[in-house]
């Protein structure tokens, strides 16, 4: 049997009570100053979708008002051109975004971790397959793909289809990304060492390996966050899923409907546009302080 | 050779997964997937058209047959090219609408994507070059948000900045009514003035993914050895840029356009709706609108076998520049 070296586990020194600290993770992450702006921009948008009920001045659903306003004091951005309220539903539209986004970011990471560390952990004929099936999925154009699968889905759809079908066709890059790591991985002494104990596959996957890939994981997480958001307010833009739907991509559906542009309805483009720019631009800056985490290089003092 | 043997057999196995999974998409619903597809026609328009009943039994073949001789039916259509009748552009099959189609969106994807792609390098091995100033920090942090503007986004600011409120070009369609399409000169400068609105929608984000690869790229390659040892014997910089720097940086640059493209095909898709603009994207989503499912699957295809050939092609100049590719194939 292989000399297999074992460290001690670190040295305990007394400080605060371990649920007090801060976590290392967030202080590294903290000291880089793009990820600390990132995450103070998603912090906000998490406020913004946890109090919607409260922030926003009406009721998103309510098309009482005077059509096509525009901006002043008692509608921040004016009224659409069925009477809402643009701010309102902007508010709002926050919650649809991150519930989207989270779900369907977790479906397909889900999907990635287990294809692309199957594939790259058996190795041999069925890594030939899964990886096949991972690059045929890579290759084939994602809208087309997703506009097809959704007009195949039963029940009509509204936001559980369109978190399925991004869910189920975001996963390709990210299982290729796994395979490759966990191929750099699996050779490795400890791996060998932990695998001559008997350890069983799965234990061996999550204990050993899944650990040293947890910065690739959640930059892969937030990656395909940030990629189901955008694919929502495409979607939603080209009115798949419920155009009833309050959200940015159908706030911009109906504003491209209703001629917003014709009648100088800017804020009603403006607006949706740029949370939606900024809310995937914050988890952009959030994954250059991840990749700092597992590559000590790129850290900011 | 075996690199290109290989690149050749994983392009004809993609191929057929792809036509294999256009095949399964509308058979995965639970029960007769004709049965399906009539009733979600029925929903949307209130009675189904016989035409329509036609085309959609054309497309998924004989109903009772068995899954194998139904695959082996639509293998045969498709060998012999034929995809079945639009229900929505009724009597014209599938394969006149698709080629009306077809070079518009050849002619708006193409230009964008290699200037995309020619642009996005060269500013990313300037980017490089100057690593690490002022001016590196602006283009890398700016692209950074840039890039994630939505491109069916921006092609709706355009169209309110410079069609709707400066009226210098036209907001919607490939060309006016008014002009015959034909090899005229009238003809293209109408089609080129349409042209310009939708390409620059793309054109505004599409270098940004490949300048931020030939950025990372060419400052690794410029930090290795034998760009140092280049330094000491002397070499100019502009040998050291091009011949040491960017000469192996642009190497991934490849094999990423190829995977770009996927991407890009949606974005300009969304582009074409935006702008009415008559190629591929807008007639997919207006199938999709329709149901008309011969034609969404076959546009569907079209595109995947466009983007695998696109692909091929990346992939055989990659093993043309990159020695190193054919080697490790072989060893």
């Amino acid at each position: 049997m292989s000399a297999v070296t074992l460290d001690g586990p670190p040295a305990v020194t007394a400080r605060r009570p371990r649920l007090l600290r801060t976590p290392r993770w967030f202080v590294i992450l903290w000291r880089n100053k793009k990820a600390r702006f990132g995450m103070v921009l998603l912090a906000l948008f998490l406020l913004m979708a946890a109090f919607a009920p409260w922030l926003a001045p009406y009721d998103p659903r309510d098309g009482g008002f005077a059509p096509g306003l525009p901006p002043s004091a008692e509608h921040w951005f004016g009224t659409t051109g069925r009477g809402f309220d643009v701010a309102s539903q902007a508010i709002w539209g926050a919650r649809t975004s991150l519930l989207v986004g989270l779900v369907a970011g977790t479906i397909s990471t889900l999907i990635a971790l287990a294809i692309g560390m199957t594939a790259g952990y058996l190795g041999g004929f069925a890594d030939e397959v899964l990886s096949f099936f991972t690059n045929l999925v890579l290759v084939v154009p994602t809208l087309p793909l997703m506009v097809t699968l959704a007009a195949y889905m039963p029940g009509g759809g509204g936001v559980w289809m369109v978190i399925v079908v991004i869910g189920i066709t975001g996963w390709a890059g990210g299982a290729r990304n796994k395979r490759a790591q966990i191929l750099t991985l699996r050779n490795r002494e400890y791996i060998q060492g932990a695998r001559q104990a008997g350890d069983g596959i799965f234990r061996i996957i999550f204990r050993e390996i899944a650990p040293n890939m947890t910065s690739l994981i959640v930059v892969g997480f937030i990656g395909a966050v940030g990629g189901a958001i955008g694919a929502e307010a495409g979607l939603a833009f080209i009115g798949i899923g419920d155009p009833e739907t309050i959200s940015w991509g159908t706030m911009l559906y109906w504003a491209s409907q209703d001629g917003a542009l014709l009648t100088g309805g800017f804020a009603r483009l403006v607006v949706p546009g740029l949370l939606l720019a900024l809310l995937t631009t914050a988890l952009t800056f959030i994954n250059f302080g991840v990749d700092a985490l597992s590559n000590p290089h790129l850290r900011e003092q | 050779m075996t690199y290109f043997a290989r690149r050749i057999g994983f392009f004809v196995l993609t191929l057929w997964g792809a036509v294999t999974l256009n095949f399964l998409i509308p058979r995965m619903s639970a029960g007769d997937p004709a049965q399906a597809i009539l009733e979600q026609v029925a929903a949307k328009d209130g009675y189904v058209d016989p035409a329509q009943l036609e085309a959609v039994r054309a497309m998924l073949g004989v109903p009772d047959a068995s899954l194998w001789s139904q695959y082996v039916d639509y293998l045969g259509n498709i060998a012999s090219g034929n995809f079945g009748v639009s229900y929505t552009y009724f009597p014209y099959s599938v394969t006149d609408v698709i080629g009306d189609a077809l070079p518009w969106t050849i002619v708006l994807l193409g230009t964008t994507l290699v200037l995309s792609f020619v642009i996005g390098t060269l500013l990313g091995a300037w980017v490089a070059w100057r690593r690490n100033t002022g001016f590196d920090a602006v283009v890398t942090v700016g692209s950074s948000f840039l890039g994630t503007l939505p491109f069916f986004w921006l092609a709706l600011l355009l169209i309110y900045v410079f069609a709707i409120t400066l009226g210098w070009l036209p907001s919607s369609g490939g060309y006016s009514g008014a002009v015959e399409p034909g090899p005229s000169p009238e003809f293209f400068v109408d089609a080129w003035q349409h042209f310009l609105l939708p390409a620059a929608a793309i054109m505004i984000t599409g270098p940004i993914g490949w300048m931020l690869g030939m950025r990372n790229n060419m400052v690794a390659s410029l930090g290795e050895d034998f760009t140092r040892f280049g330094r000491a014997k002397g070499l100019p910089a502009r040998v050291l840029a091009v011949s040491y720097g960017a000469r192996v940086a642009i190497l991934p640059n490849i094999t990423g356009f190829a995977l770009a493209l996927g991407g890009l095909v949606g974005g300009t898709a969304l582009v074409e709706q935006v702008f009415n603009y008559p190629g591929m994207g807008r007639l997919l989503l207006e199938a999709v609108g329709n149901k008309d499912f011969p034609l969404m699957q076959t546009i569907f295809l079209f595109s995947t076998v466009g983007v695998l050939v696109a692909n091929l092609a990346a992939d055989m100049l990659y093993g043309l520049l990159d020695p190193r590719a054919r080697r490790k194939e072989t060893a």
